[in-house]
């Protein structure tokens, strides 16, 4: 990994405390003399460096059971994005067993390695490397033992479906499952096996289903609302009806008279507990509770203003040349502003949590992406050692970034405290559209230039609240500069709420802002938008996945607007390259934009389930219709008005385009990111398409009905004046 | 920490969260209007003793302990908590038990029979329909109430019908694919 690379990492970094140690770690996997080995991947390493580390031990990612079923613990956890699968196709394949034999344990606090949290596209990146080197080591050793138990030299020796045998005499085997007895492996290896190399896959790099399917489409699969304890009572919380609201006078006693209702008071914590969740509910509408809502100054429309008034100081994160001297250099000049609007994360499954104290112990059951930062979060708030808090994550429903933060399990547990009983708190749709940690608002300012030749001389670029992620110039510009204000949308008390990493935090801002600049110098240019793309490229991952777009879609050169409705965008998010091409019909006396068509070439390197990653390929591309078209978060100061899927409208079934996904074979890069890059390019290829279709060029996401209206009436207008 | 801390309960089982403060209220309970409600569940008769205004999803969910059916918004506007009454699609959030009395209601847990998996549940697993899971269930019974209606629909129909079903994770497309592989498979049966 190179250093640059850091910048794809979520900034809001979870930093926890204390370390898994040796003695800890043998008490939860089981005794026995165990001698680490060094994990040399710099990868790894890197992880480490980041925040506790992975353990060396292979057993903490592994055990083998006296049936031959093999456990895979990892701290990451399931959304949706399909590490289950692709997880224990690494497992499997470095170990030589079958993929049906793995049992996958995620994101328990108590049995799983330690692990920062599930965001970043950083599962198969970071976490992949020491699962494999982890099975691979483990594989060796069971090879050296199982030498030993047949009397056999161990280079005559070879495994295939959990079993080592002869290769001289096959019938003289031995299972792994006889070997290890469903205990720890204490041997270790002086030398660290090689991973395998692509061409020695047997597992990786094919395309197998989900293996959580069966579970899912049963009604089986547990997610934390499902969870059910002995004597459990439901929570609803009464909420404040904006944020910064002070609570006035309330009156709870009518809650109180209903049967089986408890009212719980402690501090700002008012709730009602009840064992049925919609008794609970309606026991809160009883209460009558009075805030002060403070005055409102900013809104979803002046909130750029004050944004821009509010900006942290800039960091210069990029530079070459001199961006004064290449203005002098250009031609034509652009400068233009791009916006976009906050954006929900609105998960299917709310944040949901059930805690259960027992003594000086705690267990949550929690929907969450960061379990082991959540354990240390309970653990403050109970004032419970962290060691006596276990966190267990269940299916989670979604995640998108969202579920890194989340007061519910906190909210949970003290209830469970202050009650002695197990409590759910399970968040209502609108709960969750108030406390959700939102895609930042955010301002992207670009000055740039090209020569008459069509190169791009200058590029001065500004992002305010974004962050860096997804900033990095990859076209070749002499004189750049990129400057960050207010790293990873920060800006604290900025924003009138929570914002926090969005599905590829950054990058959707920044691509969607760069790739539209592309676009008008292109047409400036006079130029085809790809082969104005490509004549300022030089890097072969991104003219690869432009070309290989570009014959998916069968591209033909035209200068934009050209009526036809094409658009082009290119980014790289997660060390993911992709381009995305893309056909939209703009009706215009509605203002409605159909995306008919999306294509979208991805190079993500060596490919663990090409299935998997063409899954999180059209599931970015269906989700980035939505924030290309309509979210947006209304609100007014501290009140959201957003409270359901009525006004804040995600993608559905009759919006959706052709969808074709190409993954390009590059099998010279080790795995990279899949589950977000191929949404960064969604708002620039639409909004490039958009003016492809009808000479309007928007300059803020979401582009909805209304906007293109305005667009295109001041088309006409400046129609008019030209005359 | 001087905090205000009270857990109070209706029927006098206020607790004591904090020793500073103790609060147990007298107690006159609204007593609400129990209804014994009996319905056909996934094949078999079932009988509920419950406030009959309280929605199918939470009395599946609590009362019944079937939780494979989900709330999303609670208001019916995702399809989570889809579920058929008398074969027709209804949203649970929504639907009250009084309505069920004597009818028929099926989950997602009575779909597969004998242990065999429904072909739509097939066809969800063959292609991928899905990721979180969470829609997985709604999407599948909207689908079923469908093809009772309509066994050989066309694209424009499965869209148009699965449009009420929101998921997030963007499975949409293969959501698609695999309802008409499981119309082909069906051939009209059930």
């Amino acid at each position: 990994m190179k250093e640059n690379e850091s910048a794809n990492f979520d900034s809001r970094e979870i930093v926890t405390h204390g370390s898994l140690d040796r003695r800890e770690f043998l008490q939860r996997v089981g005794g026995g003399i165990v001698i680490f080995f060094t994990l040399g991947d710099s990868s790894v390493l890197l992880a480490q460096r980041r925040g506790r580390g992975y353990p060396e031990d292979f057993n903490a990612y592994l055990r083998i059971g006296e049936d031959g079923r093999v456990t895979c613990f990892s701290g990451k956890i399931e959304m949706g994005q399909g590490v289950i699968t692709s997880l224990a196709q690494m497992l499997a394949d470095e170990l030589d067993i079958t993929l049906g034999s793995v049992d996958m344990r995620m994101g328990d606090t108590f049995l799983c390695p330690w692990d920062m949290g599930t965001f970043g596209s950083m599962s198969t990146r970071f976490f992949g490397p020491a699962l494999r080197a982890a099975a691979a080591e483990a594989r060796a050793v069971l090879l050296e033992l199982a030498a030993e138990y047949l009397k056999v030299p161990k280079e005559q020796m070879t495994a295939k479906d959990g079993i080592i045998f002869d290769k001289a005499q096959k019938k003289n085997q031995v299972t792994y499952a006889q070997l290890a007895k469903g205990k720890t492996i204490e041997r270790h290896l002086k030398q660290k096996p090689d991973l395998k190399a692509v061409s020695e896959f047997n597992v990786m790099g094919k395309a197998f289903p989900r293996v959580d399917s069966l579970e899912k489409v049963t009604g089986k699969a547990l997610y934390a609302g499902d969870i059910r304890l002995d004597g459990m009572l439901y929570a609803r919380i009464l909420r404040p009806p904006a944020h910064g609201a002070k609570l006035g006078r309330i009156d709870t006693s009518a809650a109180e008279k209903i049967e089986g209702v408890q009212v719980v008071r402690d501090d700002d914590l008012i709730v009602v507990l009840h064992k049925n969740p919609d008794e609970a509910e309606n026991a809160l509408a009883k209460i009558k509770a009075q805030f002060d809502v403070p005055e409102a100054h900013v809104d979803d429309k002046n909130i750029f203003d004050h944004l821009l008034k509010n900006a942290q100081r800039g960091n210069v994160a990029a530079r070459a040349g001199d961006v004064e001297i290449g203005e002098k250099l250009a031609d034509t000049t652009i400068e233009e502003t791009y916006l976009n609007s906050y954006v929900a994360h609105a998960p299917i499954e709310t944040h949901t949590a059930l805690a259960k104290i027992e003594g000086d112990k705690a267990t949550v059951w929690a929907s969450t992406q960061a379990p082991f930062t959540l354990k240390e979060q309970i653990a403050r708030v109970l004032g419970f050692s962290s060691e006596n808090v276990r966190v267990v994550t269940p299916f989670v429903g979604g995640g998108f970034g969202g579920k890194v933060a989340g007061s519910q399990a906190a909210e949970a547990a003290r209830l469970a405290k202050l009650t002695g009983k197990p409590v759910q708190v399970a968040w209502t749709r609108a709960e969750e559209f108030f406390y959700d940690t939102f895609r930042p608002a955010a301002i992207v300012k670009i000055k740039s230039g090209t020569a008459k030749s069509g190169r791009i001389v200058f590029w001065d670029y500004s992002v305010y609240f974004a962050g860096q992620r997804g900033s990095n110039l990859y076209y070749d510009v002499p004189h750049h500069r990129t400057v960050v204000y207010g790293e990873g949308g920060g800006g604290a008390g900025a924003h009138p709420f929570a914002t926090g990493p969005w599905r590829a935090p950054g990058n959707n801002t920044n691509s969607f802002a760069r790739e539209s600049q592309i676009d008008i110098m292109a047409s400036k240019a006079r130029m085809d938008p790809l082969e104005f793309r490509l004549k300022n490229l030089s890097d072969e991952r991104m003219i690869r996945v432009l070309k290989a777009a570009a014959e998916k879609f069968g591209w033909t050169p035209s200068k934009s607007p050209s009526g036809r409705g094409f658009g082009v965008a290119c980014g790289i998010d997660s060390g993911t390259y992709v381009a995305h091409m893309a056909e939209v019909a703009v009706d215009e006396k509605t203002g409605k934009v159909r995306v008919k068509r999306v294509v979208c070439a991805q190079d993500m390197g060596v490919v663990i389930n090409p299935e998997g990653a063409k899954l999180q390929m059209e599931g970015c591309i269906t989700m980035g219709l939505g924030y290309a078209l309509t979210e947006e978060i209304h609100f007014s100061g501290g009140e959201i008005r957003d409270v359901n899927f009525d006004t804040y409208e995600i993608s559905r079934f009759s919006w959706l385009p052709k969808i074709e996904t190409v993954l390009i074979k590059a099998e010279d890069v080790s795995p990279q990111g899949g589950g977000e890059p191929a949404i960064i390019c969604m708002g620039g290829v639409i909004a490039n398409a958009i003016y492809d279709s009808t000479g309007v060029r928007l300059f803020q996401l979401p582009m909805t009905p209304n906007r293109v209206k305005e667009g295109l009436a001041s088309r006409a207008r400046e129609a008019i004046q030209a005359k | 920490m001087a905090g205000r801390s009270e857990v109070r309960g209706g029927k006098g089982r206020g607790l004591v969260a904090r020793q500073d403060r103790i609060a147990v209220l007298d107690t006159t309970t609204e007593v609400e209007s129990m209804e014994n409600v009996s319905f056909a569940l996934n094949g078999k008769q079932v009988s509920v003793t419950t406030n009959s205004e309280r929605m199918l999803l939470w009395v599946l969910r609590t009362d019944l302990g079937l939780r494979g059916t989900k709330c999303g918004c609670g208001v019916g506007l995702c399809g989570a908590c889809t579920v058929l009454v008398d074969m027709k699609v209804v949203r649970s959030c929504v639907f009250p038990v009084k309505d069920i009395k004597g009818k028929e209601v099926l989950t997602i847990e009575g779909l597969a029979r004998n242990g065999k998996l429904h072909p739509i549940q097939e066809a969800f697993i063959k292609h991928d329909a899905l990721q979180c899971g969470f829609c997985t269930p709604g999407m599948i019974l909207s689908a079923y109430g469908l093809l009772l209606n309509n066994p050989q629909p066309t694209q424009e129909e499965i869209i148009q019908s699965m449009d009420g079903n929101l998921c997030r994770c963007g499975s949409h497309t293969r959501i698609i694919r695999a309802i008409e592989s499981a119309a082909k498979e069906m051939k009209g049966a059930r």
